[in-house]
């Protein structure tokens, strides 16, 4: 009982320490808060994938009244902002080379003729697909507004109804906001990084600046300083989730579905898992510099096969392999899954296992790497 | 005096690469993570979707509604599982097994007659581009499905009607693969990595540790100190953005529409940008781990996010449009971009050049007046 409590006070102890080092730097201070700040107010409003005021060009050479009533509909639509009318098909090229569009829009002459002999007559699209996935929303986008363009034309000119529509509607994101998405990620990612980033120096600057060895001194032993070590890690990494958390609800109103309680028990799982590879890391490294460099070369895959920039299932078989060892794919899926779908504890298990698994190689992987470069 | 200078120079450089050589962590960043990146970007990393698992509720039986499904069968973009009730169909996009639910009421044929048909998209909005791109497909592929169905029963319920279509053509990247762009953005992002982050850290390391005011006693100048640094990393620099090309064109068929020469000028511009950032932040914070993190945050992470390199500069608010265009990778990526999938336009050519030349000569020149040799 004694000895427990003697453990318990050294541990304590410890964590205090930690702290301190941590919260007593002015400047680490505002790095462990800005950066998070910065990093999700620019995650959520730059990281769209939606089209906002998309800048086109219009080149109408029919004039009639059914070009103008479809201009009115693209116009209306309040996704593209007209930034020039050509008068020639050979001004498509400049326009579209200099990136001043995303698309030209070209009506041929007879465009009124054709669509009202009943015929199919093309609009032609020219888009600059240097960045692929924009230009294929946009032309998602106006094959809608063609759509309903067609329904409109059809009705009156006698030929009822389009023979089918479908009417789409979206679960857990009614309005398909990428926004919902990346901030979700990143209630996971933000942390990931800074606790890895946390660990990985911990020790690395006391062995760099020498402390390392007045903590051997002490009566704790190398577990005892382990958790030391991860515990305030651990307390800030959550701390960061709720900073971002709070930025998702309250700032960007994105309606929380799922129940605090089982979205802090994945990332508690999720934030151990991360200390677990921090420290190892920092076992691993002999100065801050290569604990800096090892992190950030580790966390560049974690996060880019995570799910979050791009779909795991686009990927290809083997990579999707590779990230059943990534812990940031769990998490993202665990905060997803209880903040936009709301399920609760039982159906994340299949997402908190796996966390856990990876918390219990890494931690004792990381003890015994200790072990062996102390000893 | 002059042979001072490149007697001096010559010595610290010999001194810089040793150093760089000497800690694997150094060539790990230069050399492993862009190979790394390079196949992550390349064979990982892809907004295509593919085989997207549909759940059907078919809830009429009819050769018709059959004929749609099969229509769906064709896309390479989805996959359908037709299932036998909704509740079924719920309960997969529940778990997640599938993307969307796709339902054609028990009246679907027959209103499809009177042309007046109805069928319900439910889509799982978690990854709102992924749903919007399966949206697109599904429904293009049962608009394609209907017109056949209207030649099929001869007259068409619009026959008499005429209709627009789009003729889309897709400029620069005609195989419509999103690698096509994520390759030419990787070698920024390479590019910023070694020559921002590495260096703002390498050098930081040398203030917070001393050893530079052990420099400031040698006859020798800040010019040449920074000089010594700037070579070494121009080199890994230099390393990462080879690597890069020869993995655009060889490994991923990345056509190269520009002059090759042009890329490697404006890149050795932007490089320069870099290191000049790099020089600058470790001498104003002369501490690793705050210049580590000034670096991630001024340049690495408006490369990856502001720069245009995934997400559309265009798309987003002003005031961010704004900084995202004063950022030097914006420009940079802007013309890497046109050099590889559209060519030699010489307008965006010459104008990102000359920003990118002003931006390289105003950091150089800062990092020059931040380095002086005093202690403090």
């Amino acid at each position: 009982m004694n000895a427990m409590l003697a453990f318990l006070r050294r541990v304590a102890n410890l964590c205090r320490k930690e702290l301190q080092v941590i919260l007593k730097d002015p400047a680490s201070r505002v790095l462990l808060f800005v950066p998070a700040l910065l990093q999700s107010l620019m995650f959520g409003y730059a990281a769209t994938l939606d089209l906002r005021e998309a800048p086109y060009a219009l080149l109408d050479q029919d004039h009639g009244p059914a070009a103008v009533q479809l201009i009115a509909k693209v116009e209306g639509s309040g996704v593209f902002r007209r930034v020039a009318t050509l008068d020639n098909e050979s001004d498509i090229a400049p326009i579209v080379d200099a990136s001043k569009v995303l698309f030209v829009l070209h009506i041929a002459p007879r465009f009124e003729q054709r669509l009202s002999a009943g015929e199919a007559t093309p609009v032609q699209l020219i888009l600059d697909a240097r960045n692929s996935t924009t230009a294929g929303t946009a032309a998602g986008y106006l094959g809608d507004i063609v759509t309903r363009f067609n329904g409109d034309w059809r009705q009156s000119h006698g030929g009822g109804t389009a023979p089918l529509t479908v009417d789409v509607r979206a679960w857990y994101n009614p309005n398909l906001e990428t926004r919902w998405f990346m901030m979700s990620s990143m209630i996971a990612v933000l942390s990931m990084l800074q606790t890895l980033m946390l660990t990985a120096l911990s020790v690395a600057r006391e062995r760099e600046q020498g402390t390392f060895d007045q903590l051997l001194v002490t009566p704790c032993t190398p577990a005892e300083i382990m958790i030391g070590k991860s515990v305030p890690s651990i307390f800030v990494g959550l701390v960061q989730s709720t900073l971002i958390l709070l930025i998702a609800t309250l700032w960007f109103h994105i309606p929380m579905a799922g129940s605090l309680v089982t979205l802090y028990t994945g990332l508690l799982c999720f934030t151990v898992a991360c200390v677990g590879i921090g420290l190892a890391i920092s076992a691993l490294a002999v100065n801050m510099q290569q604990a800096m460099l090892y992190t950030f070369v580790l966390m560049m895959p974690l996060v880019l096969l995570s799910g979050m920039t791009t779909p795991i299932a686009n990927m290809p078989a083997a990579m999707q392999w590779l990230t059943v060892i990534n812990p940031a794919r769990y998490a993202i899926h665990l905060v997803q899954r209880v903040y936009l779908e709301g399920v609760g504890l039982g159906t994340v298990v299949g997402d908190i296992v796996p966390l856990l698994i990876i918390a219990t190689v890494t931690l004792p992987f990381s003890a015994w790497l200790f072990r062996h470069r102390l000893v | 005096m002059n042979g001072g200078f490149w007697r001096r120079l010559l010595a610290l450089t010999r001194k810089e690469v040793k150093q760089l050589l000497r800690d694997r962590s150094n060539l790990m960043m230069g050399i492993a993570l862009p190979a790394v990146l390079i196949l992550i970007f390349g064979y990982g990393l892809s907004f295509d979707v593919k085989n997207a698992p549909v759940a059907v509720v078919m809830e009429d039986h009819s050769v018709t509604a059959n004929d749609m499904i099969a229509g769906l069968r064709l896309s390479p973009y989805l996959a359908p599982t037709v299932v036998n009730s909704m509740h079924d169909a719920e309960r997969l996009m529940l778990d997640r097994k599938v993307d969307a639910i796709l339902r054609l009421p028990s009246d679907f044929s027959r209103r499809l007659g009177q042309g007046d048909a109805h069928a319900q998209l439910i889509l799982h909005g978690s990854d709102a581009n992924t749903a919007r791109t399966i949206a697109g497909y599904v429904q293009s592929a049962l608009a394609q499905s209907t017109v056949l169905q209207g030649d099929r029963s001869g007259a068409s319920p619009g026959a008499t009607v005429g209709s627009v279509y789009l003729e889309q053509r897709l400029w620069f990247n005609e195989a419509n693969t999103s690698t096509w762009f994520l390759v030419p953005g990787l070698i920024v992002l390479i590019t910023t990595l070694v020559g921002a982050f590495l260096t703002a850290l390498v050098m930081a390391r040398e203030w917070e540790r001393g050893t530079l005011e052990a420099l400031f006693v040698t006859p020798v100048r800040p010019l040449e100190i920074l000089l010594a640094k700037i070579i070494p990393y121009f080199g890994v620099g230099m390393i990462g953005l080879l690597m890069c090309l020869l993995a655009a064109r060889f490994l991923f068929d990345v056509p190269i529409y520009g002059s090759l020469w042009l890329i490697l000028l404006v890149s050795v511009f932007y490089l320069f940008v870099a290191l000049g950032i790099g020089l600058l932040i470790s001498a104003v914070t002369k501490n690793q781990f705050t210049a580590s993190q000034l670096a991630l945050v001024t340049s690495f992470m408006p490369a990856l996010m502001l720069s245009g390199f995934i997400y559309d500069l265009r798309n987003m608010p002003l005031a961010v449009q704004v900084v995202g265009r004063i950022l030097p990778a914006t420009h940079y990526m802007e013309v890497l971009k046109s050099l590889f999938l559209a060519g030699n336009l010489w307008p965006v050519i010459l104008k990102n050049c000359v920003i990118l030349i002003g931006y390289a000569v105003v950091v150089l020149a800062a990092a020059r007046l931040k380095t002086r040799k005093l202690i403090e």
